[in-house]
């Protein structure tokens, strides 16, 4: 299929159909900042961090670049004082959950965003599921995943799953924006406490 | 009764339904809601039923036990037919009257009756209360004429008259004009135009095709889906069966909450009926249309209403949203062209067919056609299910069918749209209800719950509880709807807590506009409503609690506190006896003084006060008067 043509930041942008807008800026050499996408991934849209502005068929809307899919004649624009406060507010979001982390502070440095205005609630994940999908969509084991949801949302290996497969793996570490030691902690708090069915009082109580 | 192999079979059996139902016969119908049950339709049933055995009248009246009939508030609901007598509060010991009175006598039962709470006149036909009179009640109307159980009620109805005309009048594009014509908009709270939406999926390239009932109503205090679909399955099932008609699908999906099970069961039994007649499956009344329908019970998780959470959790993965476009009508279920519709969407078909885009465009307003359903509940009389046109302005339906605010207090802002909907205040509750309108007011149309408050609801508080509701309901997978309702709901209760900080209201405006602009699916987008609804509308309540640590709705525990006035108390003990918390301290002749720091305010004081005396209240932003002297306490 042919290439089409799209406007980001006044730019003409040629795209091919199926990318999305933030593959079509970075053919452009355009930088949109992601958190939670990665190349070998499947998009997911869940940082929201590449929220952009999208003007097409006569409206204006804020997107997530790295799921939108890029359209002929569509109008981007990646730096809005809109979109600079979007991305101020979401970083300050996720610095109360991960002070530390360097590629936060990085991007906090240029949005202007202060790492103390939320209360800290140092969890060190940002919930940005690299490790969950990288398990699941390259290792295809499923060792880590998402638990609960919500406010209360938050990742876990899977125990019976980890204790085979991670010791030699640990591909997820790397991939962890917030702390790779974070990874770490989490993988050995799941194997420290195996399930006990025999302790299980409701379940098992008649056995 | 046969298999039903074409429309002359399906006439027939009509007529012969028709024949063996005398008009004249007399007949009770029993509201049997989930409403009706809660307050006792059961043993009312079964009193009705030995009643009429006992009499001897077994075969020469009809009983019917039927879905809602939307008056919950004065339920268990009886209506006797012909005259159309409607009893209210029925009690299984007003049974033999109303049989031996009403039935054989043909008097009335007159405290059963409606009474009008102004002039107490008696209102004996359900069709002049003005709680019915005031609806339009095109949709919800046909409850009070059918066991959900039976075909056959809904054939004598006229059911499935719609379906006839489609599969053998109509091609499918006559009938997606149709509906484009009629400029239905969907009832799920969006209102996207439902025609347009049929139209995206069946351009859509694919062989097979999904339609998808979406009966995963989770907002608190609104119940129109659930009564539809116990009351009326047939005629959300009929609908579908026209849509998969027109959209070009064969297989059919019911998503349907667990915690609804008369839902479940009365939908189910519908299905098998319709299966056994041959109205589901092959060659649907001799025509070329094959069709059927799955039922997949939810686990209750608001989120899943949302149309592509709802898809991944028929695929029995978790329910969490995925970025449109694609839309699911293009890549829906199992990646197949899908059309998801919200039951009363679907249950407003079969009446367009029957009667015409024409006749459904005379209903309602400008941009948004037909009647809408709203549970109507909180502080407002008459509670229930209420039906009224496009158009109806808040007023009416709060004041005139509603019946106003009980106990004379004063009516302050009605919550519409669900969790994630807004406050109108009373300066805009001449506002018609209409998409466009509701939205412009700061609120919307949702699904249609419609919550009513006093003068005793604290705005902030309430904006709390929804923020509350929707921080547990989201999926958490994207950050500004994650967060962005944590930290909203965690600056609110610190608020009403009395710990409200000079810049909570900058930080939430920030926060509701991230929250609203970057999330993904629209359970994000919208969350913030309810935080700027009353932000803008009850601003100086914010201010107050921030800056005087008052609540002026005297309803935030933390900012209250409750304090006897000497020069009233009569030492009577009422409010001492009552203290769980043992912080009241007097004695006979001994005024009554309540200890501060051990009181819990729980208001049970307030309540024990004997009315004549009012020496109970409720103080906020202001000192509490220091306690009398001991020397001083002695009365009398």
């Amino acid at each position: 299929m042919s290439d089409f043509f799209l406007q980001i930041d006044g730019k003409k942008v040629a795209a091919k159909p199926g990318m999305t807008l933030l593959e079509a800026a970075q053919t452009a050499g355009i930088t949109i900042p992601t958190l939670c996408h990665h190349e070998q991934l499947e998009p997911y849209g869940a940082c929201r961090i590449c929220t952009v502005e999208l003007e097409a068929q006569g409206r204006t809307g804020y997107v997530a670049a790295c799921t939108h899919p890029a359209e002929a004649d569509q109008v981007v624009r990646t730096r809005s004082e809109q979109l600079d406060r979007i991305r101020r507010v979401l970083l300050e979001q996720m610095l109360s959950h991960a002070p530390d982390s360097e590629e936060l502070l990085e991007l906090a440095g240029e949005y202007g965003a202060d790492p103390g205005r939320y209360e800290k609630e140092a969890s060190f994940c940002i919930l940005c599921g690299l490790c969950v999908r990288y398990c699941a969509e390259v290792k295809q084991k499923h060792a880590v995943g998402f638990f609960d949801r919500g406010a209360k949302r938050e990742i876990n290996f899977i125990p019976e799953i980890a204790v085979k497969e991670c010791w030699d793996c640990k591909e997820c570490f790397p991939l962890c924006p917030t702390s790779a030691l974070q990874a770490a902690y989490v993988l050995i708090e799941s194997l420290m406490a195996p399930p006990q069915a025999e302790s299980c009082g409701g379940c098992s109580g008649h056995g | 009764m046969a298999r039903i192999k074409s429309v002359a079979d399906l006439e027939k059996l009509r007529t012969e339904i028709l024949a063996r139902r005398e008009s004249e016969r007399p007949s009770i119908t029993l509201c049997s809601g989930s409403a009706c049950h809660a307050t006792g339709c059961g043993p009312v049933a079964a009193a009705i039923e030995q009643e009429l055995k006992k009499q001897g009248l077994g075969d020469k009246v009809d009983f019917r036990r039927t879905g809602c009939h939307g008056f919950c508030e004065q339920g268990p609901i009886a209506v006797i037919q012909p005259e159309g007598i409607c009893y209210l509060r029925v009690k299984p010991e007003d049974v033999p009257e109303i049989v031996s009175e009403t039935i054989v006598n043909g008097k009335r039962v007159e405290r059963l009756l409606y009474a009008d709470p102004a002039t107490s006149e008696k209102i004996a036909r359900e069709a002049e209360i003005p709680f019915y009179r005031h609806q339009q009640r095109l949709i919800l109307g046909q409850n009070r004429e059918i066991d959900p159980k039976s075909l056959e009620d809904y054939l004598a109805v006229g059911g499935f008259q719609a379906l006839s005309r489609a599969l053998f009048e109509l091609t499918p594009e006559q009938v997606v004009d149709e509906v484009k014509r009629a400029n239905l908009r969907g009832r799920g709270g969006a209102g996207f135009p439902t025609g347009v939406k049929w139209e995206f999926t069946r351009r859509a390239p694919g062989e097979l095709k999904y339609v998808v009932v979406n009966c995963d109503e989770g907002d608190p205090g609104a119940y129109m889906d659930r009564s539809l679909m116990e009351g009326n399955p047939y005629a959300v099932i009929e609908g579908l069966m026209i849509g998969a008609y027109a959209i070009g699908a064969s297989e059919g999906y019911v998503y349907v909450r667990q915690e609804y099970p008369l839902a479940v069961s009365n939908l189910e039994a519908a299905l098998a009926k319709l299966e056994k007649y041959g109205l589901l499956g092959k060659k649907i009344l001799g025509s070329g249309f094959d069709f059927t329908v799955r039922v997949h019970r939810g686990a209750g998780a608001f989120i899943c209403g949302e149309e592509t959470s709802l898809i991944k959790s028929l695929e029995g993965l978790p329910g969490e949203p995925k970025p449109r476009p694609p839309f699911p009508a293009v890549r829906g279920l199992w990646n197949r062209p899908t059309n998801i519709n919200n039951v009363e969407t679907w249950a407003n078909i079969p009446l367009i067919i029957n009667r015409g885009a024409e006749f459904f465009n005379s209903i309602g307003t400008e941009g948004s056609k037909g009647t809408k359903i709203f549970s109507l509940v909180g502080k407002v009389n008459n509670t229930g299910l209420v039906e009224v046109a496009m158009g109806a302005t808040l007023r009416d339906i709060i004041y005139k069918i509603g019946g106003g605010i009980p106990g004379g207090k004063k009516f302050k802002a009605v919550q519409t749209g669900g969790p994630s909907g807004g406050c109108i205040p009373e300066s805009l509750l001449d506002t018609a209800v209409d998409f466009d309108e509701l939205t412009r007011a700061g609120a919307m149309m949702g699904s249609g719950g419609m919550i009513v408050m006093d003068e005793d609801t604290c705005l902030v508080d309430l904006a709390r509880y929804f923020l509350g509701f929707l921080s547990d309901e989201s999926c958490g997978k994207c950050t500004p709807c994650r967060e962005g309702i944590r930290q909203m709901l965690r600056i609110l209760t610190d608020i009403t807590r009395g710990q409200g900080q000079e810049d909570d209201l900058e930080r939430l405006q920030e926060l509701a506009e991230t929250t609203r602009y970057a999330s993904l699916c629209a359970l994000g987008k919208t969350a913030p409503n309810p935080v700027l609804s009353t932000l803008n509308h009850f601003r100086e309540e914010y201010e107050a609690h921030i800056r005087e640590k008052r609540c002026p709705a005297l309803a935030c525990r933390e900012l209250i506190a409750y304090h006897i006035d000497p020069e009233k108390c009569r030492a009577c003990g009422a409010c001492l006896r009552q203290c769980p918390a043992e912080a009241i301290d007097g004695g006979k002749k001994r005024i009554h003084v309540i200890d501060q720091d051990r009181c819990t305010r729980c208001g049970a004081c307030l309540e024990a006060c004997p009315e004549a005396f009012g020496a109970v209240s409720k103080l906020s932003g202001q000192p509490v008067p220091e306690p009398l002297p001991e020397e001083k306490r002695c009365i009398g």
